[in-house]
């Protein structure tokens, strides 16, 4: 599917005060015990978990323990979409039991890969607490979900697309506001 | 990620590796890898195939293959019936292609065939619209068995590319020695097969593979080999009257093993019979993968699974 770009919503220095942000506001929201850990799904929201413990460790001098969750086998749509997707293997070599879980994803749209998050991570343990971070929040919710933490809140249309661009997978940062075509 | 927007596996049906390219295998190995996360969680389930329907259909006893293809369906959240010949209308003398169309009439979503003629599965797989998963014909193809086998080498050695594989023992006879065969020969290693004369096909050599008699030729160089279950009821020759008599000739024993890279891996489809083909010392050495190859069975049927069903049917 051809994409026609519209305008560029964030530039790469947008996207690093953005995720600096959030993660002073992960920390002031902690605690006194330190139990959190941070899950990204896979896969930009796993490198910008990475960069948010990287944020964290730079504020408060210890850094979270990070994990990478794959969530294609709990979709609930894998007969209707047409690409059928590549299964990649769930990282998560810590104990989730009584922590407190930052779930982080690039972009919240309808809500249903959060919803698919969820459930993977019931079945790895009971945490204390699930929040959510992310980079975008783009609306038009399909199921009662919010994020706790958010980069940046971009008002659309069911037509277009956020597309999340990063070093570590697409060669740079930013984050593209792009029109599906007619 | 490079694969992501182009479907690899389109095949409703994993009839043979014969049949597969040499990346569709390595689709298969590397869904596989994410499978084994599964298998080691406190709850091994995914919802994948959840509402879905399994029948393993087996013409052939079997425990080790039924049970892993079945514990494969379950943790993908599937619901799982097992058929047992004996005791169903195929007695009664009802044909393979009418099993299949009143299976398929129950709605079922996936049929695991194993049976006694080579291309059973193929035959089934025309005539029905669910998808077949061959867990062994006659003597053509053990499409899985050859899969974990590559799976467990993959993991041992962490390439299969180059590599000095040899299989030993009755290659005539054996599914798993052809499955393996063209899956190790499609990923790039150098395959050699060694057994008795009477016990190598004729013309195997144009699958791609380096013959041999001699043991110890076959071994000396190896960086891994397959070790088939020998059935000597099988070899009319007379050439072994006695176990001993072959174990002398063709057997892994410690001893031979210590002619051999050091790290050379170990591997036997299973079930192994201890001082025939493979000495206990072997069997449950260090070099011995035998049992991972198991474990990773399961990862690996439900990668299979896995892809049959979600294969997009146009």
């Amino acid at each position: 599917m051809q994409l026609k770009e519209k305008s560029k919503i964030l530039d790469e220095g947008s996207i690093d005060k953005a995720l600096k942000r959030m993660a002073h506001e992960i920390i002031e929201a902690t605690k006194t015990t330190d139990d959190t850990v941070l899950i990204g799904i896979k896969n930009r929201g796993a490198y910008i978990a990475e960069r948010l413990a990287d944020h964290m460790k730079a504020i408060s001098k210890s850094r979270p323990p990070v994990g990478a969750l794959d969530i294609t086998l709990y979709r609930d749509d894998l007969t209707q979409v047409s690409e059928q997707p590549v299964v990649h293997a769930t990282e998560i070599t810590f104990d989730i039991e009584n922590k407190r879980i930052v779930l982080v994803d690039d972009v919240l749209f309808t809500g249903r890969t959060i919803r698919c998050a969820l459930d993977a991570l019931i079945d790895f343990g009971r945490p204390r607490l699930i929040q959510l971070a992310v980079l975008v929040d783009r609306g038009h919710r399909e199921l009662p979900i919010r994020a706790d933490y958010v980069g940046k809140n971009i008002p659309t249309n069911v037509n277009e697309v956020v597309e999340v661009r990063l070093s570590e997978s697409d060669g740079k940062d930013e984050v593209v506001l792009c029109e599906k075509p007619a | 990620m490079a694969n992501e927007k182009k479907t690899v596996w389109t095949k409703k049906d994993l009839l043979g590796l014969e049949y597969l390219s040499r990346e569709e295998i390595e689709h298969i190995l590397y869904t596989a890898a994410s499978f084994k996360e599964v298998t080691t969680r406190q709850i091994k389930k995914v919802p994948a195939l959840r509402g879905k329907t399994v029948v393993n259909l087996f013409y052939e006893p079997s425990t080790r293959t039924r049970i892993s293809f079945e514990l494969a369906a379950k943790r993908l959240s599937a619901d799982v019936i097992n058929v047992g010949v004996e005791s169903s209308s195929v007695r009664k003398g009802e044909t393979l292609i009418d099993t299949g169309k009143n299976i398929e009439a129950l709605k079922i979503d996936i049929i695991v065939v194993r049976h006694d003629c080579s291309g059973a599965p193929n035959i089934l797989a025309r005539s029905v619209k669910a998808s077949v998963v061959n867990a062994g014909d006659g003597w053509h193809e053990h499409p899985t068995q050859a899969l974990l086998d590559i799976f467990t080498l993959k993991s041992k050695l962490g390439r299969i590319e180059g590599l000095n594989v040899s299989i030993i023992g009755d290659i005539a006879h054996s599914r798993v020695a052809r499955s393996n065969i063209w899956g190790l020969t499609k990923l790039g290693a150098k395959v050699t097969v060694c057994a008795p004369k009477m016990l190598i096909p004729d013309g195997i050599e144009k699958m791609g593979v380096k013959v041999t008699n001699d043991l110890d030729e076959a071994i000396t160089e190896a960086d891994a080999i397959n070790v088939l279950r020998m059935q000597l009821e099988r070899d009319t020759s007379g050439a072994f009257p006695t176990k001993i008599d072959f174990f002398k000739q063709y057997g892994i024993s410690e001893e031979r093993l210590k002619k051999c890279k050091k790290d050379i891996v170990v591997m036997h489809p299973g079930p192994i019979n201890r001082g025939v083909e493979m000495s206990s010392g072997v069997a449950d050495g260090l070099n011995s993968v035998i049992l991972e190859q198991v474990t990773n069975g399961i990862a690996v049927r439900m990668a299979v699974l896995y892809l049959v069903a979600h294969a997009k049917r146009n």
